[in-house]
């Protein structure tokens, strides 16, 4: 009975952990809360398995400033009450020395104020652009934001001579917020948007919405802010109902389970992405190149699953800090703080990361690139 | 003297002494804020399901939708205090006034319902007022939830969790001294009378809608309070506080703790709470044990942990 003498191995060794006097005290702890189970598992699974991939490869290597890392993960199921419970416990029972976790928006929001009360740097792997804006003094974070990815596709309609768009988004909390960032920023860019559609997580039919679109004159473009299986139903119904002008939709349809969904239909349509999707793609110069390569190669020899760029927003925010604590030769919380809004040059997988104390996000467009899918595959387009 | 120790040593009196003994005792054996901080989940949960237990194992009336009053009480409070500013105690008397209202209007129609369909009706309220508090993101923040400031009771905040674990056990020894009282009030002897039989009590001339009406009310109410408490004390509230599994997890501190018993709905929701911390180092197990625990539980004490541990102390029998 293998299956059974791996539980109670794991049981034995997870009741191990549990004892703090198990290990070894001069560790460097790395506090974690993420999403592994419930609706955003979809986000916290991979970043766990990066964590834990990059932790040990870090302690085969020798650890950091001669002393092993130690990963504390709690699973918040998404729930800011449970993560608030956890990076209390993280703080003042597990003693940790630096978090890098919250894998949505809400959990993270709801634990700055901890974060910032107790002094505890704090690298967030979740999207909102409110979690740095306004900065706050211990808070970080790795991913592009919406209004990142509303600026890209802009920046490339202005360069295609489109001005005129229609918007089509959904109501839920990524969709709303993504058409909130482009509303905002549109103007900036000189677009303007002549008609804003919405659809239900759980609709399964957007012709009316795009109907109505079709008839809206002056339309050169549309653009579709959502997640799961919303923006391929868009896309079908646009193929069908004979739409001619471009279709764009936002990185939250960056994965290959959207291509599958949507089909031929998706053949033409554009979208800004991190480089990790592109990764064989990249020119042989490129300087983001190696660094995706190495964890595409690594994540998929090991879990047999191809990357996401959620699990890649833990890996740089695991590197930030721990090029933070090399840089500051201590764990010392402030001036591991001080070294990681210094950062300046670490390219990582989702772009090179600048920052300073009035940006603790570091990224630029540049970050993004454009792709259009080709024969159900992603292709670079300037 | 030997009339006061035949009163302590009623449930009504005698568990209410050790309880008030144990939260009294308790912050000695508690080292550091986050052990607080579980108290005190367990103290809001626990005074919910001490309310929900008078509907659920008194009066045998099933609701899937308290999360949706406590999170309208912990909105209220969030909307009031930080959008127009009102003071945190008439936030929370507002919120909790709004909600019984909300419910004695419902109350009427919904338990007409029985059995599946009063589930069904509770389980769609819930469930509209999550969506509501998750769609309407002009007033509530959407499904990212809204920051709540500091509860401010005249010129002083209550702040930091040992402020809190005072408050929360206060409102918990309150709650429970209301709900003994209820039980072993004719308004209680009238409730267990519908659980037994709604039609035998009627004929003993019991206006039944009136008191399912009245606890269905009563236990919205506090479910509202104590989501404000939530709210402030936690200062963020997102829709999870109003979903679903938020009310299938209260329902099963009930259920586990014992029905019809306010300390073992207590327990319930030490267990449900306490649980989940207790397993995190499991990683992908926790959810296989918890589960697992739940299951044997429930097969084999289907009247809770409380009642059937002390049926066993006393008599040897289940």
């Amino acid at each position: 009975m293998k299956p059974w003498s791996q539980i109670i191995g794991s049981l034995t060794l997870s009741l191990v952990a549990l004892s703090p006097s198990a290990w070894a005290a001069d560790n460097i702890k790395i506090g974690s809360f993420l999403a592994v189970t419930g609706p955003a598992s979809f986000l916290g699974d991979p970043e766990l398995k990066t964590l834990q991939m990059t932790i040990e490869e870090i302690n085969a290597e020798g650890g950091v400033l001669g002393r092993q890392l130690e990963l504390v993960h709690y699973d918040s199921q998404g729930s800011a009450g449970k993560a608030r419970t956890f990076v209390k416990r993280l703080i003042d029972s597990d003693e940790v020395d630096v978090i890098v976790g919250g894998s949505a928006s809400g959990e993270t929001l709801a634990v700055i104020p901890l974060m910032e009360r107790s002094g505890m740097p704090f690298v967030s792997l979740a999207g909102a652009v409110s979690i740095v804006d306004p900065v706050k003094r211990w808070v970080f974070k790795t991913p592009h934001t919406d209004r990142m990815a509303a600026g890209k596709i802009f920046a490339h309609m202005k360069q295609n001579g489109i001005s005129q768009i229609a918007m089509i988004s959904g109501t839920g909390g990524f969709g709303k917020s993504g058409l909130k960032q482009s509303k905002e920023v549109a103007g900036e860019y000189g677009i303007k948007i002549l008609s804003s559609e919405t659809y239900g997580p759980k609709d399964t039919d957007m012709t009316a919405q795009l109907t109505k679109i079709k008839n809206t004159a002056g339309v050169q473009a549309v653009l579709n802010f959502g997640f799961g299986q919303g923006p391929a139903i868009v896309t079908k119904n646009y193929k069908q109902l004979g739409i001619q002008v471009p279709l764009f939709q936002s990185h939250g349809v960056a994965s290959k389970k959207y291509i599958e969904l949507a089909g031929d239909a998706a053949e033409g349509v554009k979208l800004p992405a991190s480089a990790l999707l592109l990764a064989e793609q990249l020119p042989e110069g490129d300087a983001q190149k190696p660094v995706i390569m190495a964890y595409k190669q690594k994540y998929e020899a090991r879990y047999n699953s191809p990357v996401s760029s959620f699990g890649g927003h833990a890996l740089d925010g695991l590197m930030l800090v721990v090029n933070a604590m090399k840089q500051a030769g201590s764990t010392d919380k402030e001036a591991v703080r001080a070294a990681l809004e210094q950062t300046r040059g670490y390219m990582g997988t989702a772009g090179e990361v600048n920052m300073s104390e009035k940006d603790h996000l570091g990224l630029d467009l540049t970050a993004f690139r454009m792709l259009e899918i080709r024969n159900g595959s992603w292709q670079m387009v300037n | 003297m030997s009339h006061i120790k035949h009163l302590l040593k009623t449930p009504r009196y005698g568990g209410l002494l050790a309880l008030v003994l144990i939260c009294l005792l308790l912050p000695l054996l508690l080292q550091n804020a986050y052990q607080f901080d579980v108290a005190i989940k367990v103290g809001i949960s626990a005074v919910v399901v001490v309310g929900l237990n008078l509907l659920i194992g008194y009066t045998g009336q099933i609701s899937l939708g308290h999360a949706g009053f406590f999170g309208l009480g912990a909105y209220s409070s969030a909307i009031l205090t930080v959008n127009y500013e009102w003071s945190a105690l008439a936030a929370l008397l507002a919120g909790s006034v709004g909600v019984g209202l909300i419910a004695f209007v419902l109350a009427r129609p919904i338990l007409k319902l029985k059995g599946h369909y009063l589930a069904m009706a509770t389980l769609g309220l819930g469930i509209i007022i999550s969506i509501v508090i998750a769609t309407e993101d002009w007033l509530t923040g959407g499904p990212d939830g809204m920051g709540v400031g500091p509860f401010m009771l005249f010129d002083y905040e209550i702040y930091g969790e040992k402020a809190w674990y005072w408050v929360v056990a206060a409102l918990l020894v309150l709650s429970v001294w209301l709900a003994l009282n209820i039980i072993d009030s004719p308004v209680g002897r009238a409730l267990r009378a519908v659980h037994g039989s709604e039609v035998a009590a009627q004929v003993a001339g019991i206006d039944t809608t009136h008191y399912k009406v009245l606890v269905f009310v009563f236990s919205a109410v506090i479910a509202s309070v104590m989501g404000s408490v939530f709210a402030h004390y936690s200062g963020f509230v997102t829709p999870t506080e109003a979903g679903f599994f938020h009310s299938i997890e209260l329902v099963t501190m009930v259920v586990l703790g014992g029905m019809a018993s306010t300390y073992g709905g207590i327990l319930g929701a030490l267990i449900l709470v306490l649980l989940p911390q207790l397993l995190s180092g499991l990683e992908d197990l926790e959810m296989i044990i918890f589960g697992l625990i739940l299951m044997l539980t429930m097969i084999f004490m289907p009247k809770g942990l409380l009642p059937t541990v002390t049926g066993r102390l006393k008599g040897g029998k289940a």
